[in-house]
Parts: structure tokens; sequence; C-alpha cells
């Protein structure tokens, strides 16, 4: 995984409540092979019409939004489906963070394990930061995740919580299955007092 | 000091902690066809399975529904993922059902099926609705697909602690009112964001009184809410239901495994960071209008009017699920006219649901222009074919498929067109799950059965 490091970018807006994971991925795109089309089954169905064509109205193809690399979100963001492939999609696409008051537990933990960047700012704060994109398209925003702030194109400042264990997982862009491996010895030791506790789980038939 | 069933089962599976963070030992690993990824990375990584011994699975995403053939599957994407699955499980020795095996099914109803769902167990799987499981009392919660490699790595997976809720629902059950109805009432209760960060135990005499069909239905549902995992105390019915399983304990093991069961229940005075209640008594069967899980509303009621929302996010976003569904704002429920029926899913495809759904189908006809079953798995279509259940859903008019996840969630091609509006047993009402354009309404089976045989939806209590 790449450290992650502060970058600005143009930032876009979606005003959409509960965007689920299916909208962010359609189900029918999760068996294709991640190459370079990946990009465009992000947001597919929001994005383009039943012939393909792109909705002018969608805020991807909207003129200044064209390349962002942040998508500031509304509330419960990336709730529903496990399918880590919103956040590859979202990858693909180009995005590198997504701004949100709330995020489905699993989008964050998948987020996380990609160098890609869920940030939960106040509702209020992400209300500001999507007027502030409209009123201006093309706006920059700035993450920084080793001051743990984020600077609206009016240089407003906002800090943002994350857990400092993931954060630095994050920034050094640590590979969790690598980073585990050095507690083998202690997983390994906790297994044989627990096997020995619960003898009944197991896969032979009982 | 008294403790929460979940911090009980928490702390017997905690490795060790660094930053707050806890490294917690997966007791039970399920997997389905989608977990391809995981075994991808392990092989690129030149790891096997650690625990080969703590993992079963069955292909249930891809599967296709009208047949049991690989080669019937839709395209050489899904031909290709259903073939390195079985290919993966028999290289790592993993106990596993393959389509043509007829234990094969739904992974979250094979699960408690084959008893490999155990209380005070920590039970992980690359679906969200692995919640499911939490209804024996277990920790039971989805992961993605580099958690899966991690599990299959290590055994083990870096958790933060989530907060407790307890949801008390009390009350006689009324007439008419299944374990889909109550959590489609929580859901509607605490919102589709109000379980975000907890782990939610539901308590309380109707949730007691429910049968172990509606409680891993109930349990099913804790995602919708956006709980972490969902969990209901272990009792003798659920030791009845585990009794003779195949992968339950026998003999004296399973002495051992009920005397320690019988301790994980929260101790009185147990503190919950939270705590929420809903009287069973006033529950009444709930049908969704629009497109989040949190939309439900009593069968007897209205689609909601906008105009009558204060917060102006709200109600747009009112005014957009009403749009993407082709209601009017105060449209009865009942004047809701239904195009397809789908009874199956990890919600609600088991024995008891498909007993419901035919008692209301017996002897009429459907209405609506398509309606299939989609059992949970294969030992339940047998299961209900021996009792005739496929017969009332055939003569009814109904389809009697194979077992898949099938249009829950769409992947096997299993898909309404756009436009067309669902009666659906399944977990989700997102935009376009059931196919690009589809309008899905969540119902309890019954429910499902009322609406097809009445080309509408229907009060279910009004078919005695």
């Amino acid at each position: 995984m790449e450290p992650f490091k502060t970058f600005s970018a143009v930032a876009a807006p979606l005003d959409m409540l509960n965007v689920d994971t299916d909208q962010v991925i359609p189900a029918r795109f999760l068996s294709r092979p991640l190459d370079e089309r990946y990009g465009t089954y992000l947001f597919h169905d929001l994005r383009f019409d039943a012939d393909g064509n792109e909705k002018p109205d969608f805020v991807m193809n909207r003129e200044g939004f064209r390349g962002a690399q942040v998508l500031v979100a509304d509330r419960n963001f990336g709730c529903g489906s496990s399918r880590e492939n919103a956040v590859t999609a979202l990858a693909a696409a180009g995005f590198r963070a997504v701004i949100a008051p709330s995020f489905g537990d699993i989008f964050y933990s998948n987020s996380l394990k990609n160098g890609f960047l869920p940030i939960r700012l106040a509702d209020e704060t992400c209300r500001r930061l999507r007027e502030m994109l409209h009123e201006g398209p093309g706006g920059e925003v700035t993450v920084d995740l080793e001051s743990q702030t984020v600077t609206a194109p009016d240089q407003s400042t906002w800090s943002f919580e994350i857990d400092p264990f993931q954060k630095n997982k994050v920034l050094q862009g640590l590979d969790d299955i690598d980073f585990t491996m050095q507690y083998l010895g202690e997983i390994e030791a906790f297994e044989k007092d627990y096997d020995a506790r619960m003898t009944w789980v197991t896969t032979r038939p009982g | 000091m008294p403790a929460t069933m979940f911090d009980k089962i928490w702390d017997a599976h905690a490795i060790l902690e660094r930053e707050g963070n806890t490294l917690l030992h997966v007791a039970f690993h399920l997997c389905h066809d989608g977990s391809a990824g995981g075994f991808a990375n392990l092989k690129q990584r030149g790891l096997k399975v650690r625990r080969p011994d703590r993992m079963a699975g069955t292909p249930d995403h891809y599967v296709p529904t009208t047949s049991r053939r690989i080669e019937d599957l839709a395209t050489e994407d899904m031909r290709r993922i259903f073939r390195v699955f079985g290919e993966n499980f028999t290289a790592n020795g993993i106990t596993h059902f393959p389509v043509e095996d007829a234990r094969q099914g739904i992974i979250h109803v094979v699960g408690p099926e084959q008893g490999f769902t155990q209380p005070g167990l920590v039970i992980v799987c690359g679906d969200s609705h692995t919640s499911t499981h939490g209804a024996v009392g277990a920790i039971a919660f989805g992961i993605g697909s580099s958690e899966v490699a991690h599990v299959m790595a290590t055994q083990a997976l870096w958790q933060k602690r989530p907060k407790t809720m307890r949801i008390t629902v009390n009350g006689e059950r009324p007439f008419g009112v299944t374990g889909k109805d109550a959590i489609l009432a929580i859901i509607a209760h605490i919102g589709a964001v109000g379980g975000t960060g907890y782990a939610v135990e539901y308590a309380g005499s109707l949730i007691r009184a429910f049968s172990m069909e509606e409680r891993l239905t109930v349990c099913n549902m804790s995602i919708e809410a956006g709980a972490r995992c969902g969990m209901i105390a272990p009792d003798d019915k659920t030791f009845d239901y585990l009794k003779g399983r195949p992968f339950a304990p026998a003999g004296a093991e399973w002495d051992k495994a009920v005397a320690h069961w019988r301790g994980l229940p929260s101790d009185p005075g147990a503190a919950f960071d939270r705590e929420e209640a809903l009287d069973g008594a006033a529950l009444a069967p709930m049908v969704t209008w629009g497109t989040s899980p949190e939309n439900a509303v009593a069968v007897t009621d209205r689609v909601p009017d906008p105009s009558n929302e204060p917060d102006e996010e709200r109600r747009a976003a009112l005014e957009g699920a009403i749009d993407y569904m082709g209601l009017a704002a105060g449209q009865a429920i009942t004047d809701i006219e239904v195009d397809r029926v789908f009874i199956g899913s990890c919600t609600n495809s088991r024995i008891e649901d498909l007993r419901a759904a035919a008692k209301v189908v017996e002897g009429r006809r459907i209405r609506v222009g398509h309606a299939f079953v989609s059992p949970g798995s294969g030992l339940i279509k047998k299961q209900a074919e021996e009792e005739g259940l496929d017969r009332i859903f055939t003569e009814a008019g109904f389809e009697w498929r194979e077992s898949a996840c099938s249009m829950c969630v769409g992947m096997n091609g299993d898909i309404a067109r756009p436009g067309e509006r669902t009666a659906s047993t399944s977990n989700r009402n997102f935009r376009g799950r059931q196919g690009p354009g589809v309008r899905t309404h969540l119902v309890s089976p019954a429910m499902a059965a009322a609406a097809a045989v009445s080309g509408r939806f229907a009060d279910v209590r009004e078919f005695g």
C-alpha cells in the first residue's frame, strides 16, 4: 500500500443521503476484471443513462468537477453491502478521499485497508463545503492526514478525528497482513488456550 | 461487574490490544463465491489458509436459480469466479458444498442449518448480512475482501470495540406479525444510521417468543440500521434448534458446549451504552415504500407526504425516493400495484418462511406478472417438497427454483425490468438493487404471498 501523502485536488459535492455501495458500484459489475474500464463503473447508474450517455445533472459530468479527487458526501455514505469494489471503483476513477458526516462501518474499514481516506466532518461542515463547491466549481480542497485537517477553497480549515492506530498504518502505507504477522507468536499461544477451552468448535461433523 | 453478552464473547476472543484496537481471534470464517479475492491475495503472498478447520463455504451470489450447472451461468466472468471457488476450497482442504451438493445454499442459511453457527463465537464472512448468525448468541459481522484475506492468513482481525445498544421489544405477538415486521419497525424507529458504531442486542418478550428462523431474520437486517452486528441471547429454543445438526457438537461435547452457552446471556444489571424500546403489541405487518430500509410503514399506512417534513435535506430525500419509486405522496400502501414477487434471500428463505407464504398462497392464483421462490438451501428445498409446498406454489403460478442469493442482489442475472415494482422478502430496497430502475418493496414472506395473489399490497391479516 502506498503511504498516504498530503494533497490538494478538485472536490465534487454529492448531495445524497444514504449513498449505498450498490449506488457506488452496481452488483452487475462486481465480476468484471480490474482493468482500465473499472473507473467507469463508479456511480454507473447515477452517471449514465440506459444507453450509456452521461446524465448531465450528475456532479461528475459537470464542468469543473471532472477529474475531482475528493468527494464531499452526506450522511451514511457507503452503507449496505460489504463490497470492497466500492473503494476500488472510487480509486480507479481517481478519487483519494471521501468527506461525509458518517459512513457505513464496513465501507469505512475497507477504505483504510486501501489507503483511501474516509474523513468524518460535522454535518454542518459537510453541508457548507458542498455549498461552497457548488458556488465555485473546480474549487480545491487540501487533505492533510498528518495534521488531520481539511482545508476548503476559501481557506477555512477543519480538523477531523481518526483512530491513531489506523492513521499510522495509512500514513506509512503498512500492509495489514505483514503487520499482524509480527504477532504470530501471540496468536498461536492464544489459539492453543482457546482450542483447549472450546473443544467443540471445529468443522469435523459432531 | 455485570457484563453484556457482547462483552463476554469479545473478551473471550481478544488476543491483544494495541492503541485501543483489539486483535480479535476469529472462531469461524464462512465463505461464499465472492470470497475469491481473499484466496487470490493469499496466493500472491505465497500463504496458505492458516486454519482451514475453522472455515466452511458454499457458493451463493453467482449461482443460477434455474439450473445446477456452471455452464448455465450468465457470463464467462461468472463461470471463472465459480471454478476458482471450488479450486480454492479443495486446494486448502476446506469443508464446502459446491452447487451440485444438496447442502449448497445461501451461506447465512447454511451456516445455522449445518450447525457451523454456534453461540459464543466470533463469526465473520465477506458479506454484510453476516449479522444473521448473531441470532444464536454470537458476535457475527461482515467484512471486506482485504479483511477476508487477513482472516485467511491470520485467523484474526483488528477491531475497535463498538458501543453496545439493547433494543427491547416487549409485548404479546399481534396477529399476522413476524420477525421481519419487527426488524423493519426497528429500523424505521432508529433509522438507517441509528445503529452505526453499535453492537445491538435484541431483547424482550416478543424477541424471546420468536422462532429461531425469525430471530435469524431480525439479526440479518441489523446491518440495514448500520449496526456492526446484532445478537440475541441463546436459550432452550436455540439449543433445540442446534441439537443434532451435522456440525453441532454431540455427546459429551454437546453437554460441555451447552454449559458454556448458558453462561453467555447478558448479566442482570449489565450496562449498555444505549437503550431503545419498542412496543411489540403495537406492531403491524410492514411494507417499505422508499429506497432505504428505514422507509418502512404499516400496510394500513400511506406513503409519506414530503411537505410535512420541515428539514429541507430530508424533504428532498423523501421527494427523490417517492419519484424513483413511482408513487404519490399520501398514496395508500394497499393501492400500490405489484409486478413481480420474490420469495427468498438470506433474510427470508427458511422452511418456516416458505410455510408461511404457502399458507397464504394455497388455493389461490397469482395476479402479478411473475413470481418465484428460491429456497435458502438445497435441504430446505427438499424438505419443502416433502411437505408439498412446491406444489402449492406452482399450482398458484409461482416458479419453484433452486437456491441462491438470486434477486436479492441480482448478481446471478435474476433481475426485474426497469420500472417494474417488486414485493420482495429480501433486505435492501436500494435503487437498482434488483436491476436498473427496479422498484423494490420489502415485506415478510406472508405479505409477499398476499401481494402475489392480490396484484397489489394487501393486509395479510385479512387472509385468515
